[in-house]
């Protein structure tokens, strides 16, 4: 313990590293030279010094640095590779005062997880991403990475990375700065000790701006891997110097967290009351039950086929037979074309209305069929079952149908509806009718239905109407 | 009684938002976008987490991060959008996060197209991501159950820490049928392992990373204890007119819904016909299904695909009894008619 009295090991990692396997809980399992070792320790120093240790939640990625958990004395996540800032953007969503920090690496971050990483930067999550770049895959032992330089041998590029096959390295920060969102980019080398200053600077910068719930902010640090590299740890420094500075350029590409307003999100309603109350459940329902009178038989139960153009309103018409049959107290089924029936120029829907739990919501071989328009009229009569109903629109439809085993109504419904000033409620028209011909239900329930149906409500009155001339219209057989 | 008349997609959504669901992530795909349509417009309402995603991977580890947080959260979408979600799906299972992924089947492979199928059955039940590990799979068949079973699902997602699927057809999420309002759920547990930014989590570390190999056999028993429990306990399913019957008929979801009917009509025609509808098809009813199999002639599977639940009811028939298969695919619903066509021909 003697050890421990020496050097001080900052508060943010645990004391002795009980997660990691082996005999040995004291070093870590990073090899000789390699960066990882300092970014920890400065990310740990700085959670320190800003008191933040029991709020911050680390993401640790798929690369060397899968076992970060093994350190830090905060909250952990492995997860899986390339995804950290998705991860991150819902923690940071589901805890808002939490410190959401992703640890990744060139693999991790600039190949796979680009996708993540740009929409998570373009939303300005606010969460903090520390990029470690060193120009190679460690963990899988020394492939290609998106940052690795033109010339650079690898196991995968046996013959250096020829831009030609590999294209270019991908130059994060640069890449990002063309967002709007992110607020702190800035990237950074591990080497002497004056780089080593910046890049303590950087990261308590990008975790600050994270505190003040500023948003995205990102630090790449140019980090050395004389393993994957091939060279002794000594030299390791030089190496970035030589290969990596040039290309890319040390420095701050967007600092303007001091320009951007604190992130807020809204405080959840979860209280059952107060979610009741704010999604009207109380009063969305409509009152179900009681069917009082019945038609006769051969209308009872009706399955229905209700056809036009698109625009006719034929689904409408649907949705509000099917709604006033549940006010009456029916179980009710509506389903639109969908799927194969969506061919041919007519847009559908079956309604089943019965007494009993419905079965099929299909209606293939309907009782009653509704046809608006010619199309309709054409595609579906052969379906009805005999003895059941057409009822069609002869505003538009100039033939008459050729069944001789159903019953027959004709109504005017698109001319009726212009005489009433609009020719989009003959679907009201058509309604009226057959309900008005069937007594399958009362004007009191569809009138209802269509309230609750219609958002414009301006437009009641005149659908009301529709609905209450066509009902007079089945009477008279027009 | 009061009910609101609501499409099965939409059902789903107030299934969610009535369970505790705080947050919802995912990526728009025909035929169940109208979940994030609902989605959107009432999880913004009340205040709780709404992010279309940058994709259907981004979406599902959304869902791990905020199942890490111990929130309540779903996802939802359809075959070629399920497939990419697979990989986030076993991380869940393997991290055992619990989170809801509802998945309105649509035709494939492929782009396929975007009518009613039941391809994804193996995909799903069978746990279509990388390792040992299984999901519950919940079935609706109605509007009123894809409310019902979506907020069973969250129950059950937290119960067992797993990831818990809604699996049904583009027909359930179109359809728009009553739908009676559930009390809100008060009392959603609170997840002492989870990660909220606190000193009493600060501890807590979620992972299915386990390098030692003796470590890893030990996590993969302890989920299949987990997985032997849920399945003593947790089978479901739907029995009609099986008394005296002697041909069962087995579907799920939509065809659920159809066999009904083709036992109404079958009986009419003096057939002994009767109904068995997984609603979990994980658990799936093999015993049920072992039970019915000593005594009744035979079997008959109908599906939207091209055979793949007709494996589960071989397996627990175990040979005793004929199997037989009738399908329709590529967004094509069988008929009553077709069906009663081919219980004539195997009766």
């Amino acid at each position: 313990m003697a050890q421990k009295l020496l050097v001080k090991k900052p508060e943010s990692f645990w004391d002795i590293y009980e997660r990691k396997p082996g005999e040995d809980k004291q070093s870590t399992h990073y090899c000789p030279g390699c960066g990882h070792g300092n970014v920890h320790k400065l990310i740990a120093e700085a959670l320190d010094d800003f008191g933040v240790t029991e709020k911050a939640i680390l993401i640790n990625p798929v690369g060397c640095s899968v076992f970060a958990y093994y350190y830090f004395r905060c909250g952990n996540v492995q997860v899986a590779h390339g995804r950290a800032p998705a991860v991150g953007t819902a923690l940071s969503r589901c805890n808002p005062d939490s410190l959401v920090i992703c640890y990744q690496g060139d693999g991790d971050l600039a190949a796979i997880g680009t996708n993540e990483l740009i929409h998570a930067a373009n939303r300005g999550e606010n969460m903090t991403i520390f990029f470690v770049n060193n120009a190679i895959y460690g963990m899988t032992g020394g492939q290609m990475a998106p940052t690795t330089l033109i010339g650079q041998k690898t196991m995968t590029t046996p013959y250096g990375r020829n831009s030609q096959n590999e294209g270019y390295p991908i130059k994060v920060c640069e890449l990002l700065a063309s967002l709007e969102a992110p607020v702190y980019l800035e990237r950074v080398a591990l080497t002497d000790a004056k780089h080593m200053a910046k890049a303590r600077q950087a990261i308590r910068k990008a975790i600050n701006n994270q505190i003040n719930k500023k948003g995205f902010s990102l630090v790449e640090l140019l980090s050395p891997c004389p393993t994957g590299w091939g060279v002794e740890p000594p030299d390791a420094h030089k190496w970035i110097e030589e290969n990596m500075f040039p290309y890319f350029k040390l420095g701050v590409y967007r600092d303007v967290a001091d320009q951007r307003e604190p992130i807020v999100r809204a405080k959840r309603i979860m209280d059952p009351k107060e979610v009741i109350e704010k999604l009207s459940l109380d009063k969305i329902g409509l009152e179900s039950g009681g069917i009082t009178s019945v038609p006769i038989d051969k209308y009872a139960n009706p399955s229905l086929k209700i056809a036009g153009f698109g625009g006719q309103g034929v689904l409408l018409l649907g949705e509000v037979l099917a709604k006033a049959a549940m006010i009456k107290g029916y179980e009710v089924s509506w389903l639109p074309s969908y799927g194969p029936e969506m061919r041919g120029g007519t847009a559908n829907c079956s309604v089943i209305i019965q007494k009993e739990k419905i079965g099929s919501p299909m209606a293939t071989n309907p009782k009653v069929l509704i046809a608006m328009n010619r199309p309709s009229l054409e595609k579906f009569q052969n379906d009805v079952l005999p003895g059941g109903i057409i009822i069609y629109n002869t505003s538009l439809i100039d033939i008459e149908p050729s069944r001789k085993d159903v019953e027959i109504v004709s109504i005017k419904a698109t001319g009726i509806a212009d005489e009433l000033g609009n020719v989009r409620v003959a679907n009201m028209v058509a309604l009226g009718t057959y309900i008005g011909y069937t007594g399958l239900l009362g004007r009191e329930e569809v009138l209802k239905a269509l309230s609750d149906s219609i958002s414009r409500k301006n437009l009641i009155s005149l659908n009301e109407e529709a609905i209450i001339r066509g009902m007079e219209c089945a009477g008279k057989r027009v | 009684m009061s009910k609101v008349l609501i499409k099965g997609n939409d059902a789903t959504v107030l299934g969610a938002l009535l369970a505790g669901c705080e947050a919802y992530f995912g990526y728009p795909i025909t035929p169940a976008s109208e979940i994030a349509h609902a989605a959107a417009k009432f999880f913004s309402l009340l205040g709780r987490t709404f992010i279309q995603a940058e994709s259907e991977v981004g979406a599902i580890n959304m869902v791990y991060g905020a199942a890490s947080a111990g929130q309540r959260v779903m996802t939802a979408s359809s075959g070629p959008g399920i497939s990419l979600k697979q990989e986030g799906v076993s991380y869940c299972a393997g991290s055992e996060l619990p989170c809801v992924i509802v998945d309105i089947v649509r035709g494939g492979p492929g782009l396929g197209n975007i009518g009613p199928e039941q391809g994804d059955y193996n995909q799903i039940v069978k746990g279509g991501g990388h390792g040992n590990y299984k999901v519950i799979v919940l079935s609706p068949n109605s509007s009123q159950e894809m409310c019902n079973l979506t907020m069973l699902a969250f129950e059950l997602a937290d119960k067992y820490r797993i990831p818990v699927y809604v699996l049904t057809d583009g027909v359930i999420g179109q359809m728009m049928e009553p739908v009676e309002i559930q009390t809100p759920v008060k009392d959603v547990p609170d997840k002492k392992w989870a990660l909220k930014g606190t000193p009493e989590t600060a501890p807590n570390l979620i992972t299915s990373i386990y390098m030692d190999h003796e470590d890893l056999e030990q996590h993969i028993l302890k989920l299949d204890r987990k997985y032997k429990e849920i399945e003593e306990k947790e089978v479901r399913y739907e029995e009609y007119k099986l008394e005296d019957a002697e041909i069962v008929l087995i579907g799920y979801a939509v065809i659920s819904r159809i066999l009904r009917t083709v036992v109404d009509e079958a009986r009419k025609d003096g057939l002994k016909v009767g109904l068995l509808r997984p609603i979990t098809l994980w658990p799936f009813p093999c015993v049920k299904i072992g039970e019915l199999s000593e005594k009744v002639k035979s079997f008959l599977v109908v599906e939207m695909s091209t055979g793949q639940m007709v494996n589960d009811v071989k397996l627990s028939v175990n040979g005793k009894k004929p199997v037989h298969l009738y399908y329709r695919v590529g967004g094509m619903v069988p008929s009553t008619e077709e069906i009663i066509k081919k219980l004539d021909e195997i009766k």
